[in-house]
């Protein structure tokens, strides 16, 4: 019984999730259209495809969003690679002292 | 651990250079095509992980062992922080780009980005490296 | 007709499925990457430009005109960007995810999330 009430809710939010990025609710294809507030045509990444090249000196845009405008966050990924590692090794030291 | 078959231990040998000049390729050129530290980081780490599934653990560690994985991947971590420093210590806010900005489209341009690709790839490299060699349950300490 | 959101929300929605209906903990695990592979290309998806190009300078590019309209012809950078930060942190919840699936093996015996429950270890 309550696997019927699990299908159904599952069905139920996979509609409303399918109905919800229609082609009338968000189109597809738009990005310079959409803004926010009072800033006209400029998006923060229209900004920064108009200034990337010459303010980084790199051909790759991406790369500079990850490193130059958000080192930040980059670091602080960096940070979690090294906190996943040293949890996975706690956790297997510690099954092997038990023995 | 014991190693695999014949043919497993030729092939693996033969493209062992290969899979790690690729992934080199990739690092280096992150400012200039797709990729970057991250992506060249997993290749080098699955290149390494190949060999050791190859020829046995027993070989492998005769090569790159716990320890030294351990440190390289603080060391990767050192580099980070580091170049982020550095720009505290010339005037400016942390993690500026304070390296010389070449032409567009060399190499050596983009100031501090390919100095910073290649730390956070051997940080990736080493981390997974390391977490490889804890789940086989290598780890140091009380035998 | 946008296939990219539509076929994003059902990976979404079998991924929930298999959160829901699965009894084995490695196959829950497997469910959330396909959730977030979903959410992935869902949050790429936003920042598409119609017949737009990669934001990637290519070498004729340089040599040629000297890319004079490129601001206006690629897509959006920054989705991009942000979704390379967030496979390296899926990576690493799952790496903890799985040890620890295999250390509630190793103390239970049992891979099923109802009979973890019930037993008192």
């Amino acid at each position: 019984m309550s696997r019927i009430i699990a299908l159904g809710m599952v069905l139920v939010i996979g509609g409303l999730l399918v109905f919800t990025v229609n082609e009338y609710l968000l189109p597809f294809g738009t990005f310079p259209e959409r803004r926010i507030g009072s800033f006209e045509n400029e998006s923060v990444g229209q900004r920064i495809l108009r200034d990337a090249p010459r303010t980084t000196g790199s051909a790759n845009i991406v790369t500079s969003v990850v490193w130059d405008y958000r080192g930040y966050d980059t670091l602080g990924e960096a940070t979690i690679l090294f906190t996943a590692v040293c949890g996975v090794a706690m956790l297997f030291r510690a099954v092997r002292g038990r023995d | 651990m014991a190693g695999m078959t014949v043919i497993v231990r030729t092939i693996s040998r033969l493209l062992f250079p290969f899979i790690f000049l690729f992934g080199i390729y990739i690092i280096v050129h992150g400012h200039l095509t797709p990729g970057g530290g991250f992506q060249g980081g997993v290749i080098l780490a699955a290149s390494v992980i190949m060999l050791l599934l190859a020829y046995g653990i027993e070989r492998a560690q005769a090569k790159v062992n716990v320890l030294q994985a351990e440190l390289s991947e603080s060391l990767g971590g050192l580099i980070l922080v580091g170049l982020g420093l550095l720009g505290i210590v010339l005037g400016i806010t942390f993690l500026k780009n304070v390296l010389p900005l070449g032409e567009l489209g060399h190499i050596f341009s983009a100031g501090n980005l390919p100095v910073l690709n290649i730390g956070v790839s051997i940080k990736v490299a080493a981390g997974f490296l390391t977490i490889f060699y804890a789940m086989l349950r290598l780890q140091g300490g009380k035998e | 007709m946008s296939l990219n959101y539509i076929i994003a929300m059902l990976l979404f929605t079998l991924g929930i499925y298999c959160l829901l209906f699965k009894r084995n903990l490695i196959k829950m695990i497997i469910g959330l990457q396909v959730m977030t592979n979903g959410l992935h290309l869902f949050l790429i998806s936003l920042g598409y430009r119609t017949d737009g190009i990669a934001p990637i300078l290519s070498s004729q590019m340089l040599a040629g005109n000297g890319a004079a309209n490129f601001a206006a012809l690629a897509v959006d950078p920054v989705p991009q960007a942000l979704v390379l930060t967030s496979i390296v942190i899926n990576i690493c919840t799952m790496a903890l995810a799985l040890s620890l699936a295999i250390y509630a093996y190793r103390h239970y015996g049992t891979l099923n999330p109802f009979e973890i429950r019930r037993l008192r270890g």
